[in-house]
C-alpha cells in the first residue's frame, strides 16, 4: 500500500512542477525544491543501488577497488554469480523461498479475499474491530509476531516445519490482500451481485462470474504483496525455520555472519531485480484496473 | 383494486423499518393482477425502492406478508423468486458482452446452448438491438444499455418484472421513446410489471394502475384517469397534475354535496367521503375546470376576484387570482378569449360547477 501511495504522488508531481515559475526568486525556490527531492531519492536508493556494481567485484571485498573506480574491465567479474549458482545451499534456499512463498501466497490470497468480501457486506457486524484484527500483523513488530508464532507453533509441533513457516508467512501476508481487495471492492456496485441473484445465480457462481473478474486486479496485486512479504521475510524464519527451511534471506543472514563473501551481493542484486519486476507487475495491474472502470 | 384471491402479487399489512425506529413503509396493502402494469409513484424517499427490494428479496419486511402467486415468499431467497429486475443504474456486468449478459440467466438455468442462443436473439430483437451482442455495456449509449437491462430481465421469461426508475438517467426525448417501448414490450409478452418512478407524467403514460406513495403509505391506487379526475386525498390531488386547494369548514351536507365556508365565500362541493357539519375539508379544483363567467349564473359557484398576474402560454393563459385569505389561485383559460382579454388588476367573475370541486379529508401532518 505504501508503494501505491508513493507511486501516486510521483505520478502527479511533474505536472505541478511544470507550472513554470516566472520571477527569479520563484525559479530559485523551484530548483531548490527539485534538488531537495532529488537528494531524498538518492538517500533512499543509494544504499540499495551501491550493491549492484559491488556484486561484480573481482576481489573478495565489500568496497570499490582502485581498478573498479578506474573502470578497468579486469576489476569486474561474474565470479560471485558463478559461486551462488554452483553452491547447492543457495539453490536449496531458492527452492524453499519459492515453495514457501507460493504456498503462503495462496493461503493469504484466499483468506484475505474472503475476509474482504465479508467485510464489504453491509450485514457484517463490528466491521472496524474485525478489520483492525485482520490488519494487526502488518503493524505489530515482526519480532513480536515471530516470537508468538514460535511459541504457539512449537506447542502444536509445527515449529521447524515447512507448514509452520507457510502459515506464519500467510498470516503476515493476509493484511495486504485484505487491504487491496477492500480498496477494489469500494468501487464495486452492490447492485451487480443483486442483479446476479435476481437472474438466478447462487453465491458461488456470482463470485466466480461477477465479483472475481471485476476485483481480479486487486486480488492479484494483493497476492504479489503477500508473496513479496514472504520472499523478504527473515525474522520469522530465524525463529521458526530449521536447517531444512532455509530461505534466501535466511541464507544471506548466515552468509554475512559466517563466510563473509560478496556472493550475497550477487544474491542481493538478483533480489533487487526481482522486486523491480514485482513492482512493475503491480503497477501494470493497477493501471489495467483503473482503465476498466 | 379489490384484493381478490387471484391477485398475483400481494402486500398485506407490510411494514418496514431499517433502523427499528422510523418506518419507511407503513401498513402497505397492495395487490397486483397478472399481466398488469402497475406503477409506484411518489416523491423521493417515500419508500418505493424499499417495496421493490422487499418483493425481490433483498430486504425483509419488518411486519406483514408478501405473497407471490398465492404463496408467501419470505423464506424464498432472491435467486429462486424468478423475478426479473431492472435496476436504476442498469447493473449490467461490465466485463461481459451484451450477449453474455443475456446468456447469464440462461446458463444459470442450465439451458441448452442452441436454445439459449435463440432466446438471446429473440430478446435482442424485442428491444431492437440486433447486432449489438458482441459489444461491452461500456460501448453502448445510455438508452441502449437501458434496453439491454430490460432484455436481460425478460430473457429468462419471468412472470414478474420489477423496474426501478429505469429511465431516470435519460434525456426527455429518449425517455418518451423508451416509455413507449417498455409499454409495447409489456403488452407483447403479457408479463406483469411493477414500475417505479417519481415522474407523474411517466406514470400516467405507461400504467394500467398507479399507486401513489407518500411517506411510506399508499394514498390511492387507481387508473391514471381516475387519479386525475377523482383524487381522494389532497396529496394525490396536487401530485397528479395541478390543483387549487382551499381549506374550509362544512356548514351543510345534502346527499353527495356539501356547503363549505372558506372565509369570504361559501362553496358547493362534491363530498368524496362522508363528512359531518363542522368538519374541516380541503376543496380541490383543477385550474382548467375554472372558467370566466361573462354573465352571472353560468356556474354553480361564482366569485368576483382580483387578478394579480396573467401569463401568456400560447394555447392557454395562466391567470393568477387572489381568493381572500386563502391566497393565490390559478385559473387556466384556453386561448379563445385572446391575449389581453384579462389583465392584471382587473376584477373578474370566475366560477366552476359543484361536481368539479371535490371536498377531501385533509392530509394528517
Ligand atoms: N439501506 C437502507 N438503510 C437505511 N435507510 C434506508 C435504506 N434504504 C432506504 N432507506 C431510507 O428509507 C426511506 C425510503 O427509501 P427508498 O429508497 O425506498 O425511497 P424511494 O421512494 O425509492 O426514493 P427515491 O425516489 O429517491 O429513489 C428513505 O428515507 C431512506 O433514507
Ligand atoms: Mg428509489
Amino acid at each position: 500500500m505504501l508503494e501505491h501511495a508513493n507511486l501516486d504522488t510521483c505520478g502527479s508531481y511533474p505536472q505541478r512542477g511544470r507550472m513554470t515559475a516566472s520571477s527569479p526568486r520563484e525559479r530559485a525556490s523551484h530548483y531548490a525544491h527539485v534538488a531537495f527531492c532529488a537528494a531524498v531519492l538518492v538517500f533512499l536508493i543509494a544504499p540499495i543501488l551501491v550493491v549492484v556494481p559491488l556484486s561484480f567485484n573481482a576481489e573478495p571485498y565489500f568496497t570499490f577497488t582502485e581498478g573498479m573506480l578506474r573502470f578497468e574491465p579486469d576489476a569486474y567479474s561474474l565470479r560471485w554469480y558463478a559461486s551462488i549458482v554452483e553452491d547447492e545451499a543457495w539453490l536449496r534456499a531458492l527452492v524453499n523461498s519459492l515453495g514457501i512463498g507460493v504456498s503462503a501466497t495462496v493461503v493469504a490470497t484466499v483468506l484475505g479475499t474472503l475476509a474482504a468480501l465479508g467485510l464489504a457486506s453491509p450485514a457484517m457486524p463490528g466491521r472496524p474491530l474485525v478489520m483492525g484484527l485482520l490488519i494487526s500483523p502488518m503493524v505489530t513488530p515482526v519480532i513480536i509476531s515471530a516470537a508468538g508464532f514460535f511459541f504457539f507453533y512449537s506447542s502444536l509441533g509445527l515449529a521447524q516445519t515447512h507448514l509452520g513457516l507457510i502459515l506464519a508467512h500467510a498470516a503476515l501476508g493476509t493484511p495486504f490482500v485484505v487491504i487491496t481487495v477492500t480498496a477494489t471492492l469500494a468501487g464495486f456496485d452492490v447492485n451487480l451481485t443483486r442483479a446476479a441473484a435476481s437472474l438466478g445465480a447462487g453465491p458461488w457462481r456470482t463470485f466466480r462470474r461477477v465479483q472475481l473478474p471485476l476485483i481480479a486486479p486487486g486480488v492479484l496485486s494483493g497476492a504479489l504483496f503477500a508473496f513479496a512479504t514472504s520472499f523478504d521475510e527473515v525474522v520469522a524464519v530465524l525463529f521458526m525455520g530449521g536447517i531444512d527451511q532455509r530461505t534466501i534471506p535466511r541464507q544471506m543472514w548466515s552468509g554475512i555472519r559466517e563466510q563473509i563473501s560478496p556472493a550475497i551481493l550477487a544474491v542481493a542484486t538478483f533480489l533487487i531485480a526481482f522486486a523491480l519486476l514485482l513492482m512493475g507487475v503491480v503497477e501494470w495491474l493497477r493501471r489495467r484496473g483503473s482503465q476498466a472502470d | 383494486m379489490n384484493a381478490g384471491t387471484n391477485a398475483y402479487v400481494e402486500f398485506e399489512g407490510v411494514h418496514k423499518s431499517y433502523d427499528g425506529e422510523t418506518e419507511v413503509v407503513r401498513d402497505l396493502h397492495l395487490s397486483v393482477q397478472e399481466g398488469e402494469f402497475l406503477t409506484l409513484l411518489g416523491p423521493s424517499g417515500s419508500g418505493k425502492t424499499t417495496c421493490l427490494m422487499m418483493l425481490a428479496g433483498f430486504e425483509a419486511p419488518t411486519r406483514g406478508a408478501i405473497r407471490l402467486g398465492g404463496r408467501t415468499i419470505h423464506d424464498v431467497p432472491p435467486r429462486q423468486r424468478d423475478i426479473g429486475m431492472v435496476f436504476q443504474n442498469y447493473a449490467l456486468f461490465p466485463h461481459l458482452t451484451v450477449g453474455e449478459n443475456l446468456r447469464f440467466p440462461l446458463e444459470v438455468r442450465g439451458m441448452d446452448k442452441a436454445v439459449a442462443a435463440e432466446r438471446v436473439r429473440d430478446a435482442m430483437r424485442l428491444v431492437r438491438l440486433e447486432g449489438f451482442e458482441a459489444r461491452r455495456p461500456g460501448e453502448l449509449s445510455g438508452g441502449q444499455q437501458q434496453r439491454v437491462a430490460i432484455a436481460r430481465a425478460l430473457v429468462f421469461e419471468p412472470r414478474l418484472v420489477l423496474m426501478d426508475e429505469p429511465l431516470g438517467a435519460l434525456d426527455r426525448r429518449l425517455r418518451e421513446e423508451m416509455q413507449f417501448e417498455i409499454r409495447r414490450i409489456q403488452r407483447t409478452l403479457g408479463v406483469t410489471v411493477i414500475y417505479v418512478t417519481h415522474d407523474q407524467q411517466e406514470a400516467m403514460v405507461m400504467s394500467d394502475r398507479v399507486a401513489v406513495f407518500n411517506r411510506g403509505r399508499i394514498e390511492q391506487v387507481a387508473a391514471p384517469e381516475v387519479l386525475y379526475e377523482e383524487p381522494e386525498r389532497p396529496f394525490v390531488a396536487t401530485f397528479i397534475g395541478d390543483n387549487n386547494l382551499l381549506r374550509g369548514e362544512v356548514v351543510d351536507v345534502d346527499g353527495d354535496y356539501c356547503q363549505v365556508d372558506i372565509g369570504e365565500h361559501t362553496i358547493t362541493a362534491f363530498l368524496v367521503s362522508p363528512r359531518a357539519v363542522g368538519d374541516t375539508v380541503v376543496l380541490a379544483v383543477r385550474p382548467e375546470r375554472i372558467g370566466l363567467a361573462d354573465e352571472p349564473g353560468t356556474y354553480g359557484n361564482e366569485f368576483v376576484v382580483p387578478i394579480s398576474d396573467v401569463i401568456f402560454l400560447g394555447d392557454h393563459l395562466l391567470v393568477r387570482a387572489t381568493m381572500g385569505e386563502q391566497g393565490d389561485f390559478v385559473v387556466k383559460i384556453p386561448n379563445i378569449v385572446g391575449h389581453g382579454a384579462v389583465l392584471p388588476g382587473d376584477r373578474v367573475r370566475i366560477g366552476w360547477t359543484a361536481t368539479d370541486c371535490r371536498a377531501l379529508v385533509p392530509d394528517e401532518d
